[in-house]
This record gives structure tokens, sequence and C-alpha cells, in this order.
């Protein structure tokens, strides 16, 4: 049986459905407690579970990821909420410098089962300080483990993997889909780190898309296919670490590539994925690998100029015109 | 200083009612001369036989600070020290071995030789959970060891060691802040050896000393004599039961001086050589040594052979470091993740 759900609700579901499982799961982050975080994604957690499990603290991002890591060193689960992926710089330290080194720079001696949730707000009139998409930049930091859900299943089941996993884990959510419906299984399940899923099949192309703009993709290959191009959608899910087989050999059946994120182009992870193909696939391409991404200013707060400044399905549409 | 409790230094006549006996404080002594004479020794490692380099930052003159407050602690109390960590782990009890082995690099050392001397220190097995080289950043971590402690209702407190150049980062505002907020059970304590890098901690911090800062937070704060072991002994002794008891944070100032540079390359030519004389005289090896055997707990017969047995060991340390091999580099893909 499953029911339709938003993907705010499918988050809460795994974390109370993980709360009830592991009593060394614990929340914390600025006003997850007693309204439930701004976007409600804990709501009702204190209710079912307590004050001692579900902290409200101060606004000290250095402190809440810092926190997360000693409360992971001695054996609980913290999973840490910042509110805004842009909020994340002020405990980048704690996260880059000491989450992902710590294991290894002790030869092993740690593990370190934190997660640290936050939410990127590109597309809800935030302005520049509050709509960074700044995934990309952990690409670069071994030892953290980065996700990133596109719709309610995936949210659910990665996020109580992410909970279980024994490694530090960034959970970045999308805002805009916070509101978003989809069909969750109403019995247990779980979503493994490290597996792409191919959200469509198809044989003319390959539109890889992650977070938000997968739901972009979609509706761009459905307006392919009423041009007769039939294009397969990856959604990678974890970008670390980042499922390559599923992705390269999607790129050896349709010979043709296109990248999407929300990031910044320069340096997105979009040229990663590029990047790769090239090295691993470069005799499957039958033309250019085509990224689709912001371009390289901050985002604009107007509306209308926030929305020309965003990927699009028919940007996305535009670039597999150009290579097919 | 209203707030603030202040601690000096101790004489000789109440060193009889500190509750140790004339065989603790030998050993006392002993860990400091340990710390003294291995650090003697990596300098000379650095410097002069040029076998170690990379960065590598002296506890010379705080020994009184680590032994003092580690003795007030039990063995399941955890630790959380920083890149200056020789002097905690060697009075936590970790080997000299595996220490000088992660200084030159081995699989044998505390981290196998990945963490090197500025994270040497952590090691799980003697309960030091993380010692970090960005300063300031362990004052959050440990109000979340101390967290995941309170959670379990546990007995064991965490004890984290920084030095004034913390206290004027951000994670020491948060960090003890939300300890304090919290109500976590840890022990603060600041080693002000007056120098952040070059420093001094007058043209550093705005205020006259960080114990009343933390008394802001609504600490209970010490201002404690750093270079006198029985002080910092007496001072941690009551401050561990206030953290037990009531499970709130509790801060100490230990005012030192930090005898060497920054780092061991740093010749530190920027301290007035009245200000470095003055503290040499008041070095706290010397000064402990010399009033246990003014006490009579010791002779200077022993003192002598308590100190060529150490210098011994720090010899066998180097030796065994030396030899020791270096992790196959294929091995360290296994030490990034716990499950892929």
């Amino acid at each position: 049986m499953s029911r339709m759900i938003t993907y705010a609700e499918a988050l809460n579901e795994a974390l109370r459905e993980e709360m009830r499982r592991d009593e060394n799961v614990i929340v914390f982050g600025e006003d997850v407690a007693v309204i439930g975080g701004a976007y409600r994604v804990t709501k009702g957690l204190l209710e079912e579970f307590g004050s001692r499990r579900v902290l409200d603290t101060p606004i000290s991002e250095a402190a809440i990821v810092g926190m997360a890591v000693g409360a992971a060193l001695i054996g609980l689960r913290p999973v840490a909420e910042i509110m805004y992926l842009d909020f994340l710089t002020l405990g980048m330290d704690q996260l880059v410098t000491h989450a992902a080194k710590a294991r290894f720079m002790s030869g092993g001696q740690v593990k370190l089962p934190l997660v640290v949730r936050t939410q990127y707000s590109l597309g809800r009139v935030h302005a520049s300080q509050h709509s960074q998409f700044l995934a990309p930049w952990f690409l670069n930091v071994p030892g953290l483990k980065v996700v990133l859900p596109s719709t309610p299943y995936d949210a659910k089941g990665l996020l109580k993997s992410s909970i279980r996993d024994d490694d530090p884990v960034l959970f970045i959510e999308s805002g805009v889909l916070y509101s978003t419906k989809g069909q969750v299984p109403a019995d247990e399940y779980l979503v493994p780190l490290g597996r792409a899923d191919v959200k469509k099949t198809g044989d003319d192309v390959t539109i890889v898309a992650v977070s938000r703009t997968v739901i972009e993709a979609l509706k761009a290959a459905e307006k392919l296919m009423e041009e007769g191009i039939n294009a397969e959608v990856i959604d990678p899910r974890t970008i670390n670490p980042m499922d390559w087989d599923t992705i390269l050999n999607s790129v050896r059946k349709t010979n043709r590539l296109v990248v999407v994120d929300d990031g910044h182009k320069t340096g997105s992870i979009s040229a990663e994925i590029a990047a790769k193909v090239v090295e691993e696939a470069f005799d499957s391409l039958e033309g250019p690998i085509i990224r689709v991404n912001s371009p390289d200013i901050p985002v604009p707060s107007s509306q209308p100029l926030e929305k020309t400044f965003m990927v699009s399905a028919e940007k996305i549409v535009e670039a597999v015109l150009k290579i097919i | 200083m209203s707030d603030v409790i202040v601690v000096g230094e101790t004489s000789v006549d109440e060193y009889c009612d500190v509750g140790l006996t004339p065989r603790e404080m030998v050993d006392m002594l002993k860990q400091m001369l340990e710390i003294r004479r291995f650090e003697e020794r990596v300098e000379r490692l650095f410097l002069v036989e040029g076998e170690l380099i990379g960065p590598c930052h002296l506890y010379l003159g705080q020994e009184a600070i680590a032994v003092g407050v580690i003795k007030a602690l039990t063995n399941e109390d955890i630790v959380v020290s920083t890149y200056r960590g020789h002097g905690h782990a060697l009075a936590r009890g970790v080997s000299m071995e595996m220490l000088m082995g992660e200084l030159y690099g081995r699989e044998i050392g505390t981290c196998k030789g990945l963490g090197g001397s500025m994270h040497s220190a952590m090691y799980v097995k003697k309960n030091i959970l993380m010692a970090t080289a960005i300063v300031g950043s362990g004052i959050p971590i440990a109000a979340g060891i101390a967290l995941g402690l309170k959670y379990k209702n546990s007995d064991n407190i965490v004890t984290c060691f920084f030095g004034d150049g913390a206290a004027t980062t951000g994670a020491f505002h948060e960090g003890i802040n939300m300890a304090a907020v919290l109500k976590l059970p840890v022990l603060y304590v600041c080693e002000n050896n007056q120098y952040a890098y070059s420093l001094p901690f007058s043209k550093s911090f705005a205020a006259g000393n960080v114990a009343e800062f933390a008394s802001g937070y609504g600490l209970r704060s010490y201002f404690v004599y750093g270079n006198d072991v029985i002080s910092v002994y007496r001072a941690s002794r009551e401050a561990v039961e206030e953290v037990r008891k009531h499970k709130s944070p509790v801060f100490i100032e230990c005012r030192t001086y930090r005898q060497k540079g920054h780092g061991v390359y740093d010749r530190a030519l920027y301290r007035p050589k009245e200000e470095v004389d003055e503290w040499l005289r008041n070095d706290p090896v010397m000064k402990f040594s010399r009033r246990l055997v003014e006490l009579g707990v010791l002779t200077e017969e022993e003192l002598k052979n308590i100190d060529e047995d150490v210098k011994e060991k720090v010899e066998k340390a180097v030796e065994i470091a030396r030899k020791a091999k270096v992790l196959e580099f294929g091995e360290l893909f296994k030490y990034l993740y716990s499950s892929r």
C-alpha cells in the first residue's frame, strides 16, 4: 500500500521511524523543536520524543555542526538541521575539516554517524544569501557523503539510510520541493546511498539531473517525446558516492549527454559528470556534452528575473536539441 | 574578577592538606618530566638532527596543566586535545613509542602516521576523542560529546583543552554558550600561555582574562596560577566535582607561559627578554621538583634517577619510532569511510 504525501511529510516520517527504531538518534538545530522547523520537517517530533531527543539550539551554526561531531564521536546518531544551505558556510569548519577528516586522520579510530540536514531555497524569491546551491563544493571533500533527493519516495528512503550510515552525511533538501507530492509506501523501505535512479528510460539522449532539476528534466523529456526524441533521465540521488556505472552505461547506450543542476556553471556537479564521461566513455559520444546550469552570477531576487536565472525544462529541451 | 574564583600558588605547607600521597606527587612529577624530556628531544629531532619535519607545537612550560588537570579526572572521562597536545597524551598515559611513532609518521603511531604531531594526542583507547588543529574548534565538539554523555546518563565528563588564542574565535563563544544553555558536563580548560602565535594576550583579548568572560556566560569560573601543578590539581578537582554533580560546564583559566615559539621553528624573538626570563625562573617542573625535595618526599639522588630513567625511555621511543615502518599507501583508502 502506498499513499500520496509531500516531500516534507516523507522526511518527517523518516525521522520519526528512525527515532522510534534507534534510541541513539537525536535531532537538534535552530527552531526544530517547539515550532517543528522553519519548514516543518521536524513537526511533532518534540511531542513524540520529548526535549531530551529534540533540542532547539541558539543561532550558532558552528556549534550545531560541532556538537553533531562530538555527539557522533560518543556513539549517538545526531541529525542536525541547518536552516539554509547558505548558513552552512558558518559551520563549514566542523563539517569539512572535522567531520570529514576525523576518521581518516586518526587512522580509522573513530566513526562519525552524523547527518546534517539542510535545504536550498532557489526558486522561492529568497535573494542571493538564501538561495545558494552550494552542493558542488562538497564534491571536493572526501570523507563526506552528499545526498540530494528529488522525490518524496527518495527523500524518505535516503534519509533513513543516511541516519543508519556510519559516516557523515550532508543531506541537502530542495525548499521548492517540500510541498510536492508523490507515492510513498506505507511499509518500511530504504533507498541505498550511492545508487542512481533511472527516472525515465530512453535511447536517444541521457539527461543527468540533480535535486529540483530532476523535475524539470522529466518535464523536458515529455516535451521531447512530442518531437520523437526518447530521453533517458537519471537522478544520481547521491553525488558522493556517485553511481558512475549507471551514468556511463546510459551514455554508452544513448551516445549523447546533457547534464543539469542548480549550481553556477563553473565548477558545477555537471562539470564533474561531464569530465568523468569524457575520461571514461569518450568513444561513445556522438556529440558535445552540454551543461545546463545557473549563470555565473548571484541569484536576483525579483521573481521574473529569478525565473529567467534558473534551470528550466525549456532550457533542457534547448540543450538536447543542440546535440541531436 | 568578582565572580571568578582565584587559585594562586600553593605553599609547601599546604601540600599535606591537598589529599595527595607522596607517591602520587612523585608520579605527577615523573609525568611532568616525561613531557619535559620528550618535548626537548622532539625539539632536537627537528632542529638539530633534522629527522622530523612539519608543524609541531611544543608543550614546554605548560606541563603542570596537563598533569594537574588530568590527575583530577577518571580514566573514563573524555579528553579533547589540540595541536599542542603531546603533553595531554603523555599525562593520559599514551605510550611514548606510539606518540613518537606518530611524529615520525609511522604505522605504530597513535593515528598510524596519518595525523602527525598536531593530531598525535587523538587516541581513543585512552579516551582522547579529538585533537584538533583548528584553533577553538574543539570547544563545540566537546559540547557534543558532553551532550552524548548526559543523554546516556553517564557520570563521565568531558575535559576540553585550548589556548588563549581560541578565546577570540567564534567557536569559543558559540560553544561555551551552547554548553551553558544546554547544561552540558564539560570542564573547559583554557591554557593561557599568553601568546596566540606572535600576538601577546594583551593585544588579542579585550578583557583582562578569559575566566571572567566565561563567567559572563554563567559558568562557574576559576583563574589559576598554571605553573603550579598542585594549584592546577586543586582547582581541577573542585571543578570536576562541580561538573559531575551539576551536569553543567565549568571553566578554568590557567595562566602559564609558552617557553618556546608557537611552532618548533619559531624562535619567538617578538617576546621581551625580561618576560621570558621571569617565567623561566618560575618553571613548573623545576618548581615542583624543588618543592618535593624540600618537603622530603624525594631526595636529590632519587630525582636524578627518575630523570635519567625518563631520558632513557624517551631515547628508546626514538629508536623504536625510527625503525618502525610506514603504512602502505594503498591502505589509506580504507580509513576514509566506515561503510561504502
